[in-house]
């Protein structure tokens, strides 16, 4: 038998046991998972769903507070039966909420308003709404009532606010995208997460193969000025954080990314490691542990607490469905007994998490907040595309109770879509999902090298999705004309790893990705006028001769390329920027929408900031003409895009 | 007998002929110095800006920023993100806590122990050589080698200013003081330009005789169009000069020279007000203060290298104060306050002036 004869027949047994495999995995655990399916509806309407992200007790568990992001409201049920008591209404698309040091305040972020809604908690009622930063997102008030902090997420900062009266104080530098505030049990310290990973400080060409830096930003609360930011290397997102009542034990839900080499491994869990930072004096310093073990990932850890007596841990992971519970005694074991690497991560251990992951508990769909009883024997999980909240009794680790919040009874189609998109049974030993990467649906500010252009070749630059319609084709090169070819079989063959849409899913989740609207845009003023320098901007991306009175070719024009109101005339072009790496110079021309948030930049993510773009990586005036233009000239142009 | 009293009263008229020239000498500041140089942790010797934040000193030198805290120096280098090795200027974000230190390579942040940087390439700064910063709510203003500009903090605008949008005429921006009413930006060969924040207006102070060291007229403006540095205390200007300083009120000026003041030379590298009457002038002979009518200057002799306290009153009388220590160098290039106590940049090492008297 000839060599290539042998070949093709062992690609042909290893394609029928692929196939059997696949059948078998599908036969074998998705029917469980699927039943939600069955009640998909045919709306395509936006239906109100309360979609519950973050709950909290009162402070004498009476009653509990329950974020609804889909109804912009604050339910308050009854902390021991959970019924119904009332919906407060607040802001669009709340995210945050936090207790004052007395309970007599609620606290409500609202992301989509910049504003900040008091609630009185004696007559559950609005008692004030406050202007604060862009996006805001997690909010704490500091004990002594004197600060409230609020973690601002595009503007990535905490703004101080004087608790009284709303005034904003100051605002201190966290991480990029900061989003989640935790109070230290004395109440000492704040600790602030963030996101996105921070923007690279190096060398110029070197971003996009660098790995990953975050932060936790450590506050003194009462002088309220920052302290400390412990490094989190190679981490791309870090979210909930919790401190044992002691305070002793840190906590941190993280995304460890493997972007650094090709997502060709996710079979040996190759993409993401999900991950807990571990600090505090328990642990001496920061460590990494992993949550997966093969055949059993923990996706978009998300929430974490840890219960009063510090027996245990729980993470919530929003992609698996799942909650871990954690020994923290058999977690200090392994820590005493295991040579740490000198990484400071136990990351690429898949076994690890067997000696401290006790019970991995099945809940509903996008499990996020988690809130755990006074007593230690209720830890609350709120199933965000649910409309539910698992009761989970520690004692046993099982559901308890699942409680239904007021909604619609049936899935929408918008609804079936968000669900496929944040979970990550599609994937291969559900690993990843598309909210992996697209965390909130937005980005995940990484570059990242695909399989299907070769390893080593074209690292691109992850993509915000939002208000696509009109802005295929998609992939850096142009290839997918559609979001059915970009979101089903590409993604699947070459991400997931696996191909288990059916028809209907996949368009339920291109219907929900289209869906996904631009989010208001902070740098335009309320009217839609621009400002002074954004007005010179303008004028200088809609030039067409340049400084020197020369006519400017089309092509290098900034509003030829990136014309029509998403800023792309959706054609491909050659913009000088194609590296060593990459197998062509031709690029698909980017939208422009929400340019300001999207960092880094290019198709390969070179450019640490929008200035680069011209500073560095334009220097033939390939990418429009701009090496006429004074620093102060370009200064304005970057103020104009910033609007769009 | 008669002899012995003689004696008596003689000495008693000397003892208080002498103690009455001795209370003629105005009573001003003393400091015992202790300096700080690579030998006792100074990243380097030359070091050309400093700050007090509380309990910690900040020390920008030409191989890194110095922390001094705790008696111990932490050193912050460009492996730690910092722009650059020399570290010209620096100012402290009295709210935040974060320092901002201005290099020869870009504007670094430090906060909470992390460094980032801000150069012409990755952000909208003018240039990256950054002579001076001042932070002023949520804003920065930097001076570079090429011209002036703001860093809103809310909104990460950058907007430069320069030939095009103010009177300015070179663009050389050496030093900037920053205050919620006005900013002061000096400028190389072009005099002091002057912010307004609540109009938005530009306006510029420059000297009548022009870019001359001619006094035609003494206080007739700002002394020399060759500004090194400003400091704007109480409503009060102080600019520094390579040919004498001014004082500037809003409405009158008051020029300091070494032929009429206790200036110890004309060039001056950086000022700093400490109120309406009182000022530091950092000059290449020595440091020099003034209480608004008399003068100190301290300094290691620039002949013997002995310590040196010369004080100079109101009437020009000159005398020498007898002290054991000095700033580390004669060549001064920064100061700041700690309570009474002084931290003076020098060519040759950092100084503590620790107030005795």
């Amino acid at each position: 038998m000839s060599g290539q004869r042998q070949w093709m027949l062992r690609a042909a047994v290893a394609g029928a046991l692929a196939a059997a495999s696949v059948v078998f995995f599908t036969m074998a655990v998705l029917p469980a998972r699927t039943a939600h399916a069955d009640r998909r509806d045919t709306r395509y309407d936006r239906l109100d769903y309360a979609s519950p992200l973050e709950m909290e007790f009162s402070p004498d568990g009476e009653r509990l507070y329950v974020l609804c992001e889909g109804t912009d409201e604050i339910r308050v049920l009854d902390g021991n039966t959970y019924a119904p008591i009332k919906s407060i209404a607040v802001g669009h698309l709340p995210r945050g909420m936090g207790l004052s040091a007395s309970g007599d305040r609620l606290y409500v972020t609202n992301t989509w308003d910049d504003t900040l809604t008091v609630i009185d908690t004696g007559a559950l009622r609005v008692a004030a709404t406050w202007h604060v930063g862009m996006e805001p997102s997690g909010v704490v008030e500091g004990r002594t009532g004197k600060y409230v902090f609020v973690a601002n997420r595009i503007s990535n900062d905490i703004a101080v606010l004087d608790a009284q009266t709303g005034h904003e104080v100051k605002r201190l530098l966290a991480g990029r995208g900061s989003s989640y505030l935790t109070l230290s049990p004395d109440g000492s310290r704040i600790y602030a997460t963030h996101v996105y990973p921070n923007t690279f400080e190096g060398p110029a060409g070197m971003a996009n193969r660098t790995p990953p830096e975050s932060e936790i930003t450590v506050i003194d609360a009462a002088r309220a000025v920052v302290v400390e930011r412990m490094q989190l290397h190679s981490i791309a997102g870090v979210f909930h954080l919790a401190i044992s009542a002691d305070g002793r034990l840190g906590s941190a839900a993280a995304y460890h990314p493997k972007n650094m080499v090709p997502l060709a491994h996710l079979e040996h869990g190759g993409a993401f490691a999900d991950t807990l930072m571990l600090f505090g004096a328990d642990v001496g310093k920061p460590v990494e542990i992993p949550l997966d073990e093969l055949e059993r990932y923990a996706s978009q850890p998300f929430g974490v607490a840890i219960a009063p007596d510090k027996a245990q841990i729980f993470v919530t992971c929003g992609g698996s469905e799942a909650v871990l519970a954690i020994d923290v005694r058999r977690l200090m074991h392994f820590l005493r007994t295991h040579a740490r690497p000198a990484s400071g991560s136990f990351e690429q251990d898949l076994a690890a998490s067997g000696n401290y992951v006790t019970a991995r508990i099945a809940v509903g769909h996008n499990p996020r907040g988690v809130a755990v009883s006074s007593d230690g024997r209720r830890v609350l999980v709120a199933n965000r595309l649910e409309d539910t909240i698992s009761v989970i009794d520690p004692r046993t680790d099982r559901v308890a109770a699942t409680i239904k919040l007021a909604g619609p009874k049936i899935v929408s189609v918008l609804r079936h879509g968000e669900q496929t998109f944040y979970d990550a049974r599609y994937s291969f030993q559900g690993q990843i999902a598309c909210a992996t990467c697209h965390i909130d649906s937005t980005f995940d500010g990484l570059t990242w090298d695909l399989e299907p252009d070769g390893f080593g070749r074209d690292i691109v630059d992850n993509r915000l999705i939002e208000d696509l319609k009109g802005t295929e084709p998609y992939k850096w090169n142009g290839g997918n004309p559609d979001l059915p070819t970009e979101c089903g079989p590409r993604t699947e063959l070459y991400f997931w790893r696996s191909q288990q849409y059916d028809d209907l899913t996949l368009a339920d989740l291109v219907t929900y990705i289209r869906s996904l609207p631009a989010r208001p845009n902070r740098w335009r003023l309320p009217g839609g006028e621009l400002t002074p320098a954004q007005e010179r901007g303008k004028e200088i991306f809609e030039r067409t001769v340049d400084k020197f009175g020369k006519p400017i070719a089309e092509a290098n024009r900034c509003s030829f390329c990136h014309s029509g109101p998403k800023g792309t005339d959706q054609q491909r072009f050659d913009v000088g920027t194609k590296a060593a790496t990459d197998n062509s110079g031709l690029l698909d021309t980017p939208q422009l929408t929400n340019i300001a948030l999207t960092a880094p930049y290019l198709h390969d993510g070179t450019a640490t900031s929008l200035e680069e773009i011209w500073t560095i990586y334009n220097p033939h005036d390939q990418h429009g003409r701009t090496n006429d233009l004074t620093k102060d000239e370009l200064n304005d142009l970057i103020e104009y895009l910033r609007t769009r | 007998m008669m002899k012995l009293a003689k004696t008596i009263l003689l000495s008693a008229a000397l003892l208080w002929g002498a103690a009455q020239a001795w209370a003629a000498v105005p009573q001003m500041p003393r400091y015992r110095f202790e300096n700080f140089t690579t030998a006792n942790g100074l990243p380097n010797n030359h070091v050309y800006s400093v700050l007090v934040d509380g309990d910690r000193i900040w020390a920008g030198t030409d191989d890194g920023l110095g922390l001094y805290e705790k008696g111990k120096w932490k050193v912050y280098t460009t492996k730690d993100g910092l722009a650059h090795r020399a570290v010209l200027s620096l100012a402290l974000d009295k709210r935040t806590g974060d320092v901002w230190a201005g290099t020869m390579g870009g504007l670094s942040r430090i906060s909470g122990g992390h460094i980032d940087t801000f150069t012409q390439l990755n952000s909208g700064l003018s240039n990256d050589v950054v002579y001076g910063v001042s932070v002023e709510g949520d804003n920065v203003w930097v001076a570079t080698a090429a011209g002036a500009c703001r860093l809103s903090l809310r909104t990460g605008q950058w907007s430069l200013y320069n030939e095009r949008n103010t009177p300015m005429i070179e663009i050389w921006v050496y030093s900037v003081s920053a205050t919620p009413s006005k900013v002061y930006y000096a400028v190389w060969g072009s005099g002091i330009l002057e912010y307004n924040q609540k109009t938005g207006a530009w306006d510029k102070y420059e000297d009548p005789d022009g870019e001359t060291e001619i006094v035609l007229f003494k206080d007739q403006g700002l002394i020399h169009e060759i500004t090194t540095s400003v400091s704007y205390v109480d409503n009060i200007l102080w600019a520094a000069t390579y040919f004498g300083a001014s004082r500037y009120d809003g409405r009158r000026w008051h020029n300091f020279l070494t032929k009429d003041s206790g200036l110890p030379s004309n060039f001056i590298n950086s000022i700093k007000g400490v109120d309406a009457d009182r000022a530091w002038f950092c000059t290449d002979k020595g440091l020099a203060y003034y209480d608004g009518t008399n003068w100190a200057v301290y300094t290691p002799s620039l002949t013997t290298r002995k310590p040196e306290m010369m004080v100079r009153d109101a009437e020009g009388h000159v005398t020498a104060i007898p002290v054991t220590t000095a700033p580390a160098h004669n060549y001064i290039l920064g100061i700041d306050f700690q309570g009474k106590d002084i931290w003076v940049a020098t060519a040759e090492g950092l100084s503590h002036g620790i107030r005795e008297q």
